[in-house]
């Protein structure tokens, strides 16, 4: 087969919804650093439903269509150029990005509302220029189709996320924030070198060129590692996963949703794009069962760990290291499979529904830690006695999202885990399998830890330290829900996941 | 051996030099310096890339420079941003340090409310 | 003699760099950077890249050795207390597994490809149409505009992040920059002379770089650095990060950059593109907004997140 040197699509018709997705937050930005701080909650309010309906617009294009949305910029095709392409994986990351991401802006006013005639403060302005920037990282990271466009957008998360990190201003912040930063600009760094090694190699660095072109030679598995490796630093993967509990726990409750539930991924998604869509059939067995190993290592430090904490917000942070672990699995079980192409297989669609559903339910998870924490005024685990008469859509929310993280139907996480169990026995991998019903043993471990310590009869009832709106509690469990829908995904591979493979 | 291996052997060493500082350095600001270190490595490596790829009357290929030259702003921002971050830290504490003298903090345990 | 000029250069930049690595003090090794940093350019030079090499120079020496110097001042008293060492195996393991990187990638480096792959015939054969002599700008602002839209949303984006550090009280007043103010100085003396000279060169830079090496960043950083000297000597306020018309610079560059984008979508079929006849002009108006929000941003970056309330 001759190996396109132009890329061989053009501009489809709803391919300007991609520009409009990125420029969107970036014109918030934009408006909001000018405006200043008054008119910050304005501007994001208007922003925040109409990038939920860009998302939902690209999504049922891409459903409708069966085939992905590509947008030349500038006019100039790759390799000169640069392209955006959404396919099935780019429509559905985009529409749990912005459900998370209104959801989280609805619940974050009380806490960084800035009320008419209010001076601009600190907190509120960093906040949601934090949050805007965020978004657009996470749609470039997605949208992309270009190495170096990757970088820039990876970058960008990484100035979004490390400062919300340390928005509170506390010293164990601070210093969560510079490892976070550190280890962070590793991995940028590391992911540098593949693509210059690649583009040295190849002359080009955008994806689609680059599976026709790719051959197994040493530059580029040198390349493929590097970039691995660094983008596993920034995913948080055992044994690179040092910066994340203090990090996630360190950051304000709407930040450490942000931050579990979509940043992580960012870089996540981009090993599997590098894996499957740069480089296809070019995977190699070793590599995959390592990264299947590091995952499986995942799973059981972050859940025993998760048992040994004492407070509740180190707890879900350490069970988001567990939960990536799973996630790492599509490697093995979908790339080894040679009798049809990976996208077709039970594992990918498991993998990705992982992804989909822990975002939901670990946003839900953090929401529901920082209303116990504000209402409590402590997050103690110990000390959480009679949190669930005081209250209670909190707790029930924690208990939906922890069936997601546990595996227990109906949540999507069951679905997940169990597409992934039969992927295990599809392949002949057993191994996986212990690892996984392991690890859903430990999550139920510490789901019921903490709700049994909330829900169980205390001898003096909670203080409510301060109340907390209902509203607030609604959205968390608006999330809950979602996770908990996703279950109702057929358990079988999803066509959606499959739009826009080669 | 030409002028561009030498400059690609020498990215090459540096980025190994950035890295060993980067690791084994215990101070913030050293580790900082380190990392600038590997991305001029790295620059490097585009840099031969690009001078490889010399042609149609130019001295090298246009892209891979201008990639470096977005690399390096996006480099001083984060040089920006963690300088910023250390002072901070070194004001609120009046250590300069990543690991706390709180045992705890060190592999969060989980203890401190 | 040109390979015995590139092997000179290499070794001593090489030296700085293991010196920098190896030495206790952290000034000595910042002020090393800063001159490792200007060898760097002349590498670049060597290399043909000569953009890179001001930006090299301006950004990667300059500022960022500026920053790195101000940190260091301000952290010599912890010098002592981080004298603890890491210890000996994790030293040799770093070691080892630092020259296995460095191997592998000398490795692919001493094998020279085949066939190279090149997009130096693309970008010139379409020059033309933009404009445009310079290549390099050719790419930053024609062809991959959306990293150089991108990059500058990130710059931005890292500001409000070093803003955010401050203390909640201290939001809207003024960055810490350590001023020096000496009336009859030497630096006070290169802060007047330096400026206006500086000013048209860093405007001439952004000017030429359409056509010869050079750019909005380039200029801008020069910008950028005049106008840090001029607050550092105390002839200028340095200025409170709520005041309107700066937060309008730093925002301009980019907004028209997406503006004229947007424009390009009417005029050109698709977002970034430019119209035929009007590319060079629009490229320079994108420039130039460009070059003033950078030299803002930059300057604020280097002066760091607000340490006190503005007196009156």
């Amino acid at each position: 087969m001759p190996s396109p040197t132009i890329f061989p699509d053009t501009t489809t018709t709803e391919g300007f919804l991609l520009v409009l997705a990125i420029i969107l937050p970036v014109t918030g930005i934009l408006l909001s650093l000018v405006l200043g701080g008054r008119y910050v909650e304005r501007i994001v309010l208007v922003v925040l439903p109409t990038g939920l309906g860009i998302a939902a617009a690209v999504f049922a294009a891409v459903w409708r269509g069966g085939h992905s949305l590509v947008y030349i910029v500038g006019g100039w095709k790759p390799p000169l150029g640069i392209a955006l392409r959404a396919d099935g994986i780019s429509a559905a990351m985009m529409a749990t990005t912005a459900v998370v991401i209104c959801a989280v802006g609805l619940f974050a006013r009380a806490e960084f509302g800035q009320p008419r005639g209010q001076p601009e403060a600190r907190a509120p302005l960093a906040f949601w220029i934090l949050l805007l920037s965020i978004w657009t990282g996470l749609n470039m990271v997605v949208l992309g189709d270009d190495l170096f466009n990757l970088y820039v957008a990876l970058e960008l998360l990484t100035f979004a996320a490390v400062p919300l990190v340390c928005l509170k201003g506390e010293q164990e912040t601070l210093r969560a924030a510079l490892r976070y930063l550190l280890f962070a600009l590793l991995g940028s760094v590391f992911y540098l070198f593949g693509t210059a090694l690649i583009y040295g190699a190849y002359g080009t660095l955008d994806i689609v060129l680059l599976s026709a072109q790719i051959r197994p030679e040493r530059v580029t598995s040198i390349a493929v590692a590097m970039m691995t490796v660094g983008l596993l630093a920034k995913t948080a993967l055992f044994p690179l996963h040092l910066w994340l509990p203090p990090a996630h726990a360190g950051a304000p409750a709407p930040g450490s949703a942000v931050l579990s539930a979509l940043v992580v991924k960012g870089s996540f998604i981009l090993i599997v794009r590098l894996w499957f869509d740069a480089m296809p059939g070019l995977s190699n067995f070793a590599g995959a069962q390592m990264l299947g190993t590091l995952g499986a290592a995942a799973i059981l430090f972050g859940s025993v760990l998760a048992l040994r904490q004492q407070r509740l917000k180190l707890l879900i942070a350490y069970s988001t290291i567990a939960q990536i672990g799973y996630l790492f699995f599509i490697f093995p079980l979908a790339a080894g499979s040679g009798a049809h192409e990976p996208w077709g297989s039970v594992a990918w669609t498991g993998g990705w529904l992982q992804l989909f559903s822990h975002a939901f339910a670990k946003a839900a998870m953090f929401m529901a830690a920082g209303l116990i924490a504000e209402a409590l005024g402590h997050d103690r685990i110990a000390d959480l006695g009679g949190a669930g008469r005081v209250l209670p859509i909190t707790m029930f929310t924690f208990g939906l999202a922890g069936l997601s993280l546990m595996g227990v139907p109906p949540s999507g996480g069951f679905v997940a885990k169990w597409l992934l169990l039969v992927a295990t026995v599809m392949e002949g991998q057993w191994w996986w399998a212990v690892v996984m019903l392991v690890g859903g043993l430990l999550a139920g471990g510490y789901v019921f830890m903490v709700l049994g310590k909330a829900l169980g009869g205390a001898s003096e009832p909670s203080k409510l330290c301060a109340s907390v709106s209902s509203s607030r509690e609604i959205v968390a469990l608006t999330l809950a829900l979602c996770a908990v829908l996703l279950g109702l995904v057929p358990l079988q591979p999803s066509e959606l996941l499959q739009i826009g493979r080669p | 051996m030409n002028a561009l291996t030498l400059f690609g052997l020498c990215g090459a060493a540096l980025v190994g030099l950035g890295l060993f500082g980067l690791i084994v350095n215990p101070q913030p600001l050293r580790k900082i310096l380190a990392f600038n270190l590997l991305g001029n490595g790295v620059f490097l490596l585009f840099g031969v890339v690009a001078r490889r790829g010399a042609a149609a009357g130019l001295g090298g290929d246009p892209v891979p420079q201008a990639l470096v030259i977005t690399a390096i702003v996006v480099a001083f921002s984060a040089t920006a941003m963690a300088v910023a971050l250390l002072l901070r830290l070194f004001e609120e504490t009046g250590q300069a340090t990543l690991s706390s003298d709180d045992p705890q903090n060190a592999d969060a345990d989980g203890g401190r409310s | 003699m040109t390979v015995a000029f590139e092997i000179g250069l290499v070794v001593l930049l090489l030296a700085i760099a293991a010196w920098i690595i190896a030495v206790r003090d952290t000034f000595a090794a910042v002020v090393a950077y800063v001159a490792y940093g200007l060898l760097l350019s002349l590498a670049w030079v060597r290399l043909y890249a000569v953009d890179v090499a001001l930006t090299e120079a301006a950004i990667g020496s300059g500022v960022t050795g500026m920053l790195l110097l101000g940190a260091a001042a301000r952290l010599r008293e912890t010098e002592a207390a981080a004298a603890v060492e890491t210890s000996m195996p994790l030293r040799l393991a770093a070691a080892a597994l630092c020259a296995l990187i460095s191997a592998g990638l000398a490795a692919v480096i001493l094998v020279p490809p085949d066939r190279v792959p090149t997009l130096a015939p693309m970008a010139m054969a379409n020059l033309a149409a933009s404009g445009l002599g310079n290549p390099v700008a050719g790419v930053l602002f024609v062809y991959r505009s959306l990293d150089t839209l991108l990059e500058k949303v990130v710059l931005l984006l890292a500001l409000v992040g070093v803003w955010s550090l401050a203390p909640d009280r201290l939001w809207g007043g003024v960055p810490g920059l350590r001023t020096y103010v000496q009336p009859n100085g030497i630096l006070t003396f290169l802060a007047q002379l330096l400026p206006p000279i500086g000013i048209v060169m860093g405007i001439y830079m952004f000017w030429n770089g359409a056509n010869n090496p050079g750019g909005a960043f380039q200029g801008g950083t020069v910008l950028a650095a005049m106008w840090l000297l001029v607050m550092i000597a105390g002839l200028e306020d340095v200025p409170p990060i709520s005041l309107g018309w700066m937060r309008v610079l730093l925002v301009i560059g980019p907004a028209i950059f997406l503006v004229i984008g947007l424009a390009g979508i009417v005029l050109a079929g698709a977002f970034l593109a430019y119209p035929a006849d009007y590319a060079k002009p629009l490229i320079i108006v994108v420039e130039a907004t460009l070059t003033l929000s950078i030299g803002v941003t930059l300057g604020l970056l280097a002066a760091g997140p607000p340490e006190r309330m503005q007196q009156r």
